[in-house]
């Protein structure tokens, strides 16, 4: 430090390229974000390094939790993928959750129709799917019309959907969809012939993960790749000039949607083809409330969706042993995850202003 | 059901209310500045967290309520300070805040589960509580649902008769006529954002020690963030509004519950989401006077017919603080 001020009469140099290196400035974020958990969890009487090693070890420490891990990454990339779509277009679905509930509904209802007729297995897994994207696709395009055409912003017209699908949930599971005799919020078992293929002795999904990965290729290619992409992210950067401009912008919102609600219905799908293999409440698990967090991270770049939904993952599931181990809730993943969005955000605000500042002073 | 037994569950509206009527005064405040503080749902579950903890700890309610709002303020400050000085987008802010506050709230309440209760007593005005009917129902309250009364008709007044309310319109409607006058716009958003947190805060403390307490999992109050801020727009970010809207709220989940037992096979938890399409609607009410299509449709209409339509929704229309969520510039 003492040779930078010798080198520059601007005594803050090495504290201004700190701050306004990208890299560094990323590194300061998680470095703070992982301090202020840390005070937290020192506040909660436990040892903050003992925390973070037991997520560590509940994500990673064996192929079982491991695999766990990567089948919970599927749902939350496709989820994230999809809002990749939406934040491009400068859009806040909030409905992401319900879309997704939605794509499980449609996909589940599907196989109860096929169930117990002569139809092979794949064709009816292919239909459930087929079938779950177009639940998330509806429930998504009702989200846009209602914006387009009754201004209702879509944050609040993406949770009174989220909420309506909760309720269509709830009165399916404990009403005419629920198993004989029991009401546990819960459906009946899928047989087996309508779940997708696991690798021997695990959770994991091969299929699921390759679904997911070209969904990644696709989501890249259409955003960075095609006149649509670039047309969208205009729609998304300047709505009005972009109108006077001559692009459809209701139109090109509307399919942002459309495109989410895809995805969504998707991620719903591959829940109960993939991994529940029933339909059961809460199977949306809030991987779109998260994707959200995730998506405003990648900063609409699809590709960085995929390590920063694994992170996130990992935090959750990882966290999940707290409660056994260390008689901590496990909702300190929450904090955990939140706490990094914040300082990514603030040391991004930090960098632009020190830049905007150092410049002003070359200038001046 | 008697007369006397309607006064009291008709008053367990009006004290259920009371936290609704505070969320929807603080976030009509920091909105009438234009910032919007998304974080609603999350900092009501942390401040009834901390009122309940700091109240049962110190066994003072005074103490609880100053923490809550305090600690209501400091959300919202770090949306004023991400978003005016770190040019951030403030719903995104919002939006992570409501997701992290809320696990934040479980995560450090989680010890305080099953904690001995106190709950905040409810005080009769005399002569007034002994009005018959009326009477039990708004006057045996706590002294915060007093308080709340008092709030929406002191902010109605401060907004609208006040020359410090001009300013705050100004600051949310147009800032930089506003700091050509000489008005600090950042500073008095700030300000305003903290004063809305604070009430906010107060607001989700008197969930907890008045209405139910702190058991860990705020099912029923969780998601009631969403809907004051969309009570907030309804209003048309007037108090007085703002507060029937509220009322309005709570009446219709309150009917919810009573008429859940004519639907017995009906699962209960789906009454409790009844109020989000409500929601919908309503926003629908409020913002579909604003769409060309209307327009365009209404004029094929008979003269007589279009009058009338159009009449009813003016008068539901709303229209935001002209500057809500764009950050100020001074160039």
């Amino acid at each position: 430090m003492e040779k930078d001020k010798t080198k520059n009469p601007n005594q803050n140099s090495f504290l201004t390229t700190l701050l306004t290196n990208r890299f560094s400035s990323l590194t300061l974020a998680v470095l703070f974000a992982l301090v202020f958990t840390s005070l937290l969890i020192w506040i909660m009487k436990a040892n903050p390094i003992r925390v973070f090693d037991v997520i560590i070890t509940g994500a990673f420490s064996s192929v079982d939790v491991a695999t766990q891990v990567l089948q919970a990454w599927v749902p939350l990339l496709l989820a994230s993928l999809g809002l990749m779509f939406t934040f491009t277009a400068g859009l806040w679905n909030i409905g992401v959750e319900g879309q997704i509930e939605m794509g499980a509904i449609f996909a589940y209802g599907v196989i109860r129709i096929f169930d117990g007729t002569e139809t092979s297995g794949v064709i009816v897994i292919i239909l459930s799917i087929l079938a779950g994207i177009l639940g998330g696709a509806i429930w998504a395009v009702l989200v846009g019309l209602l914006k387009n055409f009754g201004g209702v912003n879509e944050i609040f017209g993406g949770l009174g959907f989220n909420f309506i699908a909760d309720a269509v949930m709830l009165f399916l599971v404990y009403g005419p969809w629920k198993p004989e005799g029991v009401a546990n919020g819960s459906t009946k078992m899928l047989a087996t012939q309508y779940w997708l293929p696991q690798v021997h002795g695990t959770y994991l999904s091969l299929w699921a993960l390759g679904i997911a990965i070209v969904g990644l290729i696709i989501v890249t290619v259409i955003l960075q790749g095609t006149y649509f992409g670039l047309k969208l992210k205009a729609v998304g950067k300047n709505n009005k000039s972009s109108f006077l401009l001559g692009i459809p912008t209701n139109r090109y919102m509307l399919m942002s949607f459309l495109l989410c609600g895809v995805f969504a219905g998707l991620t719903g799908a591959l829940q109960v083809t993939g991994f529940n293999h029933v339909l059961r409440n809460n199977i949306s698990g809030g991987y779109g409330y998260l994707g959200l967090m995730v998506g405003m991270l990648a900063n609409i770049q699809p590709l960085i969706t995929a390590p920063i939904a694994l992170v996130f993952i990992a935090i959750s599931k990882g966290a999940a042993s707290l409660g056994i181990d260390l008689k901590l809730d496990s909702n300190l993943a929450g904090v955990i995850q939140g706490a990094l969005v914040i300082f990514v955000l603030i040391m991004d605000g930090v960098r632009r202003q020190v830049i905007k500042l150092t410049k002003g002073v070359q200038n001046g | 059901m008697d007369s006397n037994a309607l006064a009291y569950s008709i008053g367990s509206i009006f004290a259920w209310a009371g936290p609704v009527i505070f969320g929807v005064i603080g976030e009509t405040i920091t909105e009438k500045a234009g910032v919007i503080n998304l974080s609603l749902n999350g900092s009501l579950i942390l401040t009834a967290m901390v009122g309940f903890v700091v109240g049962t700890v110190t066994n003072s309610f005074v103490f609880g309520f100053l923490a809550a709002a305090a600690v209501g303020a400091l959300v919202a400050l770090l949306i004023a300070f991400m978003s005016i000085s770190l040019n951030q987008s403030q719903v995104a802010v919002g939006y992570v805040l409501a997701i992290a506050t809320k696990s934040l709230a479980y995560f450090l309440g989680a010890p305080y589960v099953g904690k001995p209760v106190m709950l905040l007593p409810q005080v009769a005005i005399p002569f007034l509580s002994s009005i018959p009917f009326i009477g039990p129902i708004l006057f045996k309250q706590t002294i915060l649902t007093y308080c709340s009364y008092v709030l929406i008709f002191a902010c109605y007044f401060w907004i609208y008769k006040t020359h410090q309310g001009l300013i705050l319109q100004g600051v949310g409607e147009r800032p930089s006529a506003a700091y050509i006058r000489g008005v600090n716009v950042n500073l008095m958003r700030y300000i305003y954002t903290g004063i809305g947190g604070a009430l906010v805060g107060i607001g989700g403390a008197l969930y907890s020690l008045s209405v139910k307490t702190w058991n860990g999992q705020l099912s029923g109050f969780d998601g009631i963030g969403w809907i004051i801020l969309a009570i907030t727009i309804f209003g048309g970010w007037n108090p007085i509004r703002g507060a029937l809207g509220s009322y309005m709220f709570v009446v219709l989940q309150y009917l919810g519950i009573v008429l859940q037992p004519l639907l017995p096979k009906v699962n209960s938890r789906i009454f409790q989401v009844a109020p989000f399409p409500l929601m919908i609607l309503a926003l629908l009410f409020v913002n579909i006077g604003n769409a060309d299509w209307v327009d365009r449709t209404l004029a094929g209409l008979p003269e007589n017919v279009r009058r009338t339509i159009a009449k009813v929704l003016r008068s539901m229309k709303t229209s935001p603080p002209a500057a809500l969520g764009i950050p100020f510039e001074k160039e």
